[in-house]
């Protein structure tokens, strides 16, 4: 293990750190290597959904399923990139473009009322009945100016979360 | 599900449940609990930005893979002056050392087998003395393993003594904590059915100072376990139990959950740290890189096994304390005597996923505030 920083050469990352538009520096980029076959324990150069379960601090987040259709399968410079958002370098426009598509779960640039329905039950469990959160989910998007049948595009996101201080980042350790 | 906080426990099959105490104490939960910041607004409900960052912090780095993390050594031989010095120490470790090595461990086996065979099928009759010969005979080939790595161990504080209704627990970090533990006074150890040389002498020698299996991968295993457990601790002249509470290796600089089953049989605790020299030789067993005998032969190949052991003072159960408190408070004296970073991880989630009853409470707590702030009109 103590050579794996000997494996990822000078060019290689310059070309990670291009590939994530510079939101992490070559120190943060060798400890997310190190990090990444740390996890990637079958050595097969991506990180099975099986492996991120297996870090127990992930697998009790209710959101860990929605981020593992993300994460499944990413190499090196895709699961760089895909952390880019936590960065502190990070803007705001590219945090919330992450969290529109953890919302968009097709991919088609549009988030409809379910999908905001689905990322609701998975942060609200048993505890909320579907009948609940359809209501509470109606009233608020209403309040807002939007109804059930809007298809909320990245634009209404920024508009949403633009404007309350957005925390999402993550210290990556560099020793 | 029942919590496992004193009163009746109802047998559930997820058994990780019923040994922890309260994981929320240390988890950051904090952050994902909405602030009450007045009516509800469609921000609030699509701002999911806590909880990711939550599961970027848990990629990033998380407490629970550190603990299973193998050191190796700082690589010293890289300029032109020490390479040499590097291939010397190389040449007498594996050429000089590992060959003598080998035949102090060859003739302690045949001393052993060549005194135990004869001791074990003709004593039948005489109980006490053969159990006696048997825990000296046993004593010794551990000293012969602990020489075939010309171990240096340090022993702090009082010997153990053999009184009944006392258990012994120590810190995990290797096989080897039992042979160095063994070599000193005779235990009767707790430990996983291994399959391969380990599991036939497991279920020769060890027998006879009155050692227990367990099969983690069994559910009903661990009834059965706890019933011997019992029965050993409460007879007179059995070996005092020693039993390693984190249930797995950790790599000797943590120290995960303690399962609770020692600190119910009712008997006094005595804990035991053990803290390894790591400049010589990470003697941390990876399972999941190394078979054993590739870890025994690492360890034949080095220089040395330093290590440390404290017999701390005898701990009871208070009478306000329930089992996992007691546990937890055991962990914290060996923890501090050994130099180890707690964390909150049950050990057998190296094995298995967590319960869904943490990802629950998360659940319920942000349910609740929603339902709260949508109240606030």
């Amino acid at each position: 293990m103590g050579n794996t920083s000997s494996m990822l050469t000078q060019y290689d990352i310059e070309e990670v750190q291009q590939h994530c538009n510079n939101a992490f520096s070559q120190q943060e980029i060798v400890s997310l290597y190190e990090r990444f076959c740390q996890l990637d324990r079958n050595g097969g150069g991506f990180v099975s959904g099986e492996e991120f379960l297996s870090v127990p601090e992930f697998a009790v987040n209710p959101l860990s399923q929605r981020l593992l259709r993300m994460l499944d399968g990413l190499n090196f410079k895709e699961f760089v990139a895909f952390l880019s958002a936590f960065s502190p370098r990070a803007t705001v426009q590219q945090k919330i473009e992450f969290i529109f598509k953890v919302y968009d779960s097709d991919g088609n640039g549009k988030v409809t009322f379910n999908d905001m329905l689905d990322v609701l039950h998975d942060l609200t469990g048993q505890f909320i009945s579907e009948q609940q959160r359809e209501q509470v989910l109606t009233k608020v998007l209403e309040e807002a100016g939007y109804n059930k049948e809007s298809l909320l595009i990245m634009s209404d996101f920024v508009k949403i979360l633009g404007s309350s201080g957005l925390k999402m980042e993550v210290e990556v350790p560099v020793d | 599900m029942s919590s496992g906080k004193g009163g009746e426990l109802i047998p559930s099959s997820s058994e990780l449940d019923l040994d922890r105490p309260n994981i929320e104490d240390y988890l950051p939960s904090g952050s994902s609990i909405h602030e009450p910041l007045g009516k509800l607004r469609l921000c609030d409900l699509l701002d999911i930005s806590p909880t990711l960052t939550e599961a970027a912090g848990a990629i990033v780095d998380d407490s629970f893979t550190q603990c299973f993390k193998s050191n190796p050594p700082e690589p010293w031989n890289w300029n032109v002056y020490l390479f040499p010095l590097w291939c010397c120490g190389v040449v007498i470790r594996y050429l000089i050392l590992f060959p003598v090595r080998v035949i102090v461990l060859t003739v302690g086996w045949i001393i052993f087998l060549s005194c135990f065979i004869p001791v074990h099928l003709l004593l039948k009759g005489h109980d006490k003395l053969q159990k006696n010969m048997e825990r000296a005979l046993v004593e010794l080939i551990c000293s012969f393993f602990v020489a075939s790595w010309t171990g240096v161990i340090n022993y702090h504080g009082p010997r153990p003594s053999m009184r009944p209704k006392q258990v012994f627990v120590a810190n995990h970090t290797s096989m080897i904590d039992f042979i160095i533990l063994e070599q000193m006074s005779s235990f009767a150890v707790i430990m996983q059915k291994h399959p391969g040389w380990v599991g036939l002498l497991q279920s020769t020698i060890l027998e006879s100072v009155g050692c227990i299996w367990f099969n983690r991968t069994e559910a009903k295993d661990r009834e059965t376990v706890t019933k011997k457990l019992r029965e050993h601790s409460q007879g007179v002249d059995n070996n005092p139990l020693l039993i390693f509470p984190e249930g797995t290796c950790v790599n000797n600089q943590y120290s995960v959950m303690f399962k609770k089953g020692a600190f119910e049989l009712g008997c006094t605790i005595c804990p035991i740290a053990i803290k390894y020299n790591k400049i010589f030789v990470d003697a941390f067993w990876n399972s999941r890189k190394q078979s054993f005998t590739m870890h025994l032969l690492q360890l034949m190949t080095s220089w040395a096994v330093v290590c440390d052991v404290w017999y701390l003072e005898p701990q009871n159960l208070r009478p306000d304390e329930t089992p996992i408190e007691f546990a937890e408070r055991v962990r914290d004296i060996i923890s501090v005597r050994a130099g180890l970073k707690k964390v909150p991880w049950d050990g057998y989630l190296k094995y298995s996923r967590p319960s869904p009853k943490h990802r629950e409470q998360k659940q319920q707590s942000f349910a609740e505030s929603v339902l709260r702030r949508l109240e606030e009109n």
